[in-house]
Formats: structure tokens, sequence, C-alpha cells
């Protein structure tokens, strides 16, 4: 597209068709017409090979021709705790508060492969997410919500085969048109060795698994994100955002290289893989990164994959405010810091949003926190405008320098990482790892040396009360989950999940063999997560970390 | 002064290990000599590392909220193996109301969020010279 009329015509006009947008007009306090978009006039080459139009390659300025004058980003706030009864309650709260989309928060033992009566499971159950340990508990989970009205987001990454699987035989059970459930898993195992240790198999059988994800749900769930490849937690363990990009942008090569390698087409997969980035405090920048991001992802795609359909060059991402950005020291303060994120993210274009809530240095948040931190998304969306026109900033002389630099960065790093044999060797060397702990150590230390101010945190300081009405998880849950276990398997055929594990396992020795279907027949059987995952584990074995200080 | 020995270990299934990390560098350039576990140690692992290591100091991080069952675990297997002796100190999200809980089972000093490492670093120092260790 060489012109605004082209655009108009060719990518604005058929979205206005189907989906038309939020306002007949928009428009300022003054009445001062606001338009869809604003450009340099006349448009020249520069700006179509950096900039180009919303929708079209290099989706520097956002991947949809109309952005949220047709609809606001999904708020989707991550939640759950203690059992699938208690979590199912917060997410029928959030949704009648209008929240527009779930995320669910898995406990550790659910995320690594343990049953709630494990012995590693101790003291772990329900604590940072929901516990499930079978088909039962996502009954319960998802009790009375819509599956094909409500999409769903799972952070869940070493078990995602096992809670996509549950998902599925949920939605079978019900009845529902697989066609038409929609969410995503994170799915992503690099960043696990990498920044959040939820790993449970070396990373040649992960990535097998995570091959046979995209394989199967193309065919089967073709709405699922297969994939969600974060940086928000390369970014939570100290990287800068130059590095998050950098480091997120090299896992996805790798997927997408494994998924080619196995025989599957690009187009195939490449549109169902999503993004995730952290929003910190740095406004400017981090409106930059996610810029800077959409570009160089275009262009990789581009360059290396050669994709037919546009929509596998289109980085489409999920924010969540930076968690480690949040002080447990004048904890209200969390509100403007978390407002500061979140208008990043959308004037970087994000297609969904997770707002913290401001006591969540101190505990998971309580509903009437959660509830600020979902307002904060509605106030910037219905009150502030900025969604009005798209991609604001550009053309801002240190937004887009800034946008150049950091894609600059980025690619620098990528090719760093291809000599060295790609991502998977990378980590195997630690390389990622030390940079993050570098960046993250020398951020330390300039806090220390007052370099850096955290307000309430390193001046600014007053004498606080301890904060009271913080969420509580009852520690009883992991009693309740360890019965629950005990009666289903009193309760369920013990027969026929023997021979479901016993076909997991031969199917895992067999590279060629899916591992999905296997699966979501052992979970409609109601094996448990821990009996999948120890079936799993005898064939693949475990992670040994590399431990860098 | 001869070199302080610690342990430093992430304890439970928790992956966040930012906070480890940096203390572990910290008190190593503070002089410290520093052994970080890596993550989903168990507590017996733990004060057989610290044992074996002749360790002045047990650092646990831990964010996922299992620290009152970690910490317990690893006060008796302390005092199981006749190691009472060596102080355990915790870091990580810790609710104000469990750290009085934690130091009555015998934790030595809970470090919060927001916590400079100096203090960490005084803390252990001074802990040292008046336990005359």
């Amino acid at each position: 597209m060489k012109t605004k009329q082209e655009w108009e015509k060719r990518a604005v006009e058929p979205v206005l068709k189907i989906s038309g947008e939020r306002k007949k007009k928009f428009s300022t306090t003054s009445n001062i017409e606001v338009k869809r978009l604003y450009t340099p006039s006349p448009i020249n080459e520069k700006y179509l090979k950096k900039l180009g139009f919303p929708g079209a390659f290099p989706f520097t300025r956002g991947i949809y021709p109309t952005g949220y004058r047709t609809r606001f980003w999904t708020m989707r706030q991550y939640a759950g705790f203690g059992d699938a009864k208690s979590s199912n309650q917060r997410y029928r709260y959030l949704l009648s508060q209008g929240q527009t989309g779930l995320s669910v928060a898995f406990d550790l033992p659910t995320q690594i492969g343990y049953d709630s009566d494990d012995s590693h499971s101790e003291g772990e159950v329900g604590k940072v997410g929901v516990a499930i340990d079978s088909l039962a508990d996502i009954e319960t989970l998802f009790d009375g919500i819509d599956l094909e009205k409500v999409s769903t987001s799972m952070t869940i990454n070493s078990t995602a085969a096992i809670l996509l699987a549950m998902y599925i035989a949920l939605a079978k059970k019900r009845g529902n048109d697989l066609s038409k459930i929609s969410g995503t898993i994170q799915n992503d195992i690099l960043k696990e060795y990498i920044a959040r240790g939820t790993y449970i198999y070396p990373p040649a059988p992960s990535m097998r698994i995570i091959r046979d994800i995209f394989s199967f749900c193309s065919e089967n769930v073709p709405k699922f994100n297969t994939i969600s490849v974060s940086g928000y937690h390369i970014r939570e363990a100290g990287s800068s955002a130059v590095q998050e990009v950098a480091f997120t942008l090299a896992d996805a090569i790798s997927y997408v290289d494994a998924a080619i390698n196995s025989g599957l087409d690009v187009d195939k997969f490449a549109p169902r893989i999503s993004f995730f980035f952290g929003a910190h405090n740095n406004l400017l920048e981090e409106v930059a990164k996610f810029r800077a991001a959409r570009r160089l992802w275009a262009k990789i795609m581009k360059e290396r994959f050669s994709p037919k359909n546009p929509k596998s060059m289109m980085l489409r991402f999920h924010t969540q405010t930076c968690g480690s950005t949040l002080t447990a020291q004048q904890p209200i303060n969390n509100i403007i810091r978390v407002t500061i994120q979140a208008l990043s993210a959308v004037l970087g274009g994000t297609q969904s949003l997770h707002t913290n809530s401001f006591d969540e240095a101190l505990a998971l948040p309580t509903e009437n926190s959660a509830q600020v931190a979902l307002r904060t998304q509605q106030i910037i969306a219905y009150e502030s405008k900025v969604a009005d026109t798209l991609d604001p900033l550009a053309g801002s002389y240190y937004i887009e320098s800034l946008t150049d630099e950091i894609e600059k960065k980025a690619a620098e790093y990528i090719n760093r990482i291809d000599e060295m044999g790609g991502m998977i060797r990378a980590i195997e060397n630690g390389f990622p790892q030390q940079e993050i702990q570098n960046a993250s150590y020398e951020y330390q230390k300039k806090v220390e040396s007052l370099e850096e101010i955290i307000v309430g945190v390193n001046k600014f300081k007053t004498d606080e009360q301890p904060p009271e009405n913080l969420l509580k998880v009852d520690e009883q849950i992991g009693e309740i989950q360890r019965k629950r276990l005990k009666t289903l398997r009193k309760t369920r055929d013990n027969n026929k999940v023997k021979a479901d594990l016993a076909k997991i396992k031969s199917n895992a020795k067999d590279d060629k063999t899916n591992l999905i279907p296997a699966i979501i027949e052992a979970v409609s059987d109601y094996a448990t997560i821990g009996e999948i995952s120890n079936a799993l584990r005898d064939v693949f074995g475990e992670y040994q970390e590399q431990v860098i200080v | 002064m001869r070199k302080l020995k610690v342990i430093v270990a992430k304890a439970g299934l928790d992956g966040h290990d930012r906070g480890a990390k940096v203390i572990s560098r910290a008190l190593r350039d503070a002089g410290f000599e520093v052994i970080y576990t890596g993550l989903r140690q168990s507590p017996e692992q733990i004060v057989s590392t610290a044992i074996d290591e002749g360790a002045d100091f047990i650092g646990v991080s831990i964010l996922s909220g299992a620290h009152m069952i970690v910490a317990k675990k690893i006060i008796e297997n302390l005092a199981e193996r006749g190691a009472e002796d060596i102080p355990v100190f915790m870091g990580g999200i810790i609710p104000e109301s469990d750290i009085a809980k934690l130091k009555k089972i015998g934790i030595k000093a809970v470090f919060g969020p927001g916590t400079p490492t100096s203090e960490t670093i005084n803390y252990l120092r001074n802990y040292y010279k008046k336990n005359d260790m």
C-alpha cells in the first residue's frame, strides 16, 4: 500500500463493513474531529518502509486497520487461588464487573506436574493460583461460564498439553463446537529455563510436545492461540527492555524452526503464535518497545520463513504491568504505577491487558484491589480517549528514535544468539540467564546508590502501619484437595486410567506420534496431572538447571 | 576476619530467583563466600548442603507462600542433625503477620521486598560479631 486512500479502500473499508467502529464520529472536548490515522504529508518511501499503515507490513503502527476504534483491547485479569470453587467465584465476579476475557493462574504443583497429594506439593497447594488435579476440578472451575462466549488464557507451560486437553475434554462433554472455543495457552518452555522456573523435561522432548500441540490445534481447535511467547518473565527477572524483545523473539524463532523442521507449513501455525510482554514505568521507552517488537518480528518472519499469509507476520500481544515494580511500602502508590504502565501498553497497541492490583507486593489481590485494577483499564479506555486514534505517538522524534534503537539493539542480540547456534544452545550455555542477571544486579546497585529513585522505598519514606485486609489462602486447601483426590481414585475406572497412561508412555517413545489425542483420552477418564506428568517423566527424564551466579 | 560462608537457597517449587541471585552477588561482592543452590531445593537438601559446606548462615528465598512449612522443616532438620547453631534467615514475599510466627520457630530474620542488600549484609556481619561465631 502506497497511499492513504489505497489503505482506506483496501484495508479499512472491509473492516468497517463487517464490524464498524465504536462511534460514528470521534472528536475532542473542543469538538475537533479525531481522525483514524495521522501521517506525514506527503507520504514518502522512508515512512512506508519504517512505519507503513496499521494492518500492513511491517505493522509498526499496529496490526489492525481500525485498532481500538472498532474494539478496545481485551481486559483480562490474571486470577486464581485456592480451589476451583473459590477461583470460579472470582471469575464470575470479574466477568460481572465488565472483564472481557478470563486468565487462569494455576498453583505451582499444577504447573510442575505434581498432584496435590504429592510430597513435592506440600505447602504449595492453591497458593499462587488454583489447584487443579483432574478434569473434575476443571469442571468446577468453569461452572456457569460459556466456553464459546468467553476466551480463556491459561498460564501453563510444561503441563500445557494436559490443561489444554482438559479444556477440550470439558468442551466436548458440554457439547461445545470445538471450532468456536478460543483462548491461549502460554506453552512457552524456553523462557521457563531462562527466567520462570516451571520446567519439567529437558529441552528436546519439551519442544516435541510444543510441536505436537501446534499441529493438533491447527486441525482441531483453530481459534486457540497455541503459544504465548513471553518476555514478561524475562523482564521481571531483571532484563532491560531491549533484552526482553531480543530474547522473546529469539525464543519465538526456535519455536517456528521446530515446527517447520517437523514438516508443518508456516502459514498453518504461525498465525496462532501470540506474544506476552511486560509494561514498565519508563512510559515512552515501553511504547517504543512494543512498536519495535512488532516491526522486528514482521521482518524476521518475512526474511527467514517467507510466509504467504500476512497474519503469520503479525505480532499480537498480551501485556501485564510488571509486578516487580510494585512496592510493599506505601502500596496505594502502586495504583499510579500501574496506570502509567497500562497506558504504555495501550499507546503501544496491545491486544489484551492485565493490570496488577496495588497489594500484590504483599499478597494475592483481594476482590477490592482487583476491582481497582480493572477500573484502571476501564478509565483509560473510556475516559482518557487515547484509544480514539491509532498509534497516537507515531512521528514523535523521541519515540521513533527509541523504536529504531530498540529494534537495532535487539536485532544485534538475535544475531549473537544465531552465532551461538540458536536460542536453545544459548540457554544451555547460560547466555540469556547471565545477561539478565547482570542487568538485574546493576539495577539493584543503582537503587542502593540512589541513582535510581523508587518513591517510598529509597526516598520519600514514611512510617507505616502493616497493611490490613490482605487475601489469605485457606491453609485447609491442601487437605481438601487431597481428600478429593482420594475419592476420585476410588470412583473412576482405574483400569481405563492404567491403559491410558501406558498408551501415553508408548506414544512418548515414538517421536512421530502426536501425544495430544492420548492425553485427551486420559484426562477424560480422570487421569490426574501428576499421573500423566510422571508417565512422561519416566520416558523423557527431568531437566537439570544450569546454576549460574 | 575469616570469610563467612552463606548458603542461599530456593525452597519449594517457586521459580522467582531474581532476589536470590541479587543477594548472592551482593554478599559475594561484600566478601562473603556464597553457595547458591538453584531452584526447587527440599529442606533436607538445603540442610545437607549447609552441613557439608560448613556454612555460617542459611538464607532461604521464597515468594510462593509456602514459607511456614519450609521454615519449620528446615529448623527441624537442622535440629535432627545437630546443626541448630546454623542461623537461618529468609527473604521474599512474606506477610507481616507471619514474621513473628517464623521468628518463634527459630528463623533469625526476615527481609521483605525493597530491603537494601546492605541491610542484609550488615545484619549478617553483626550477627557474627554478637554471637562470637
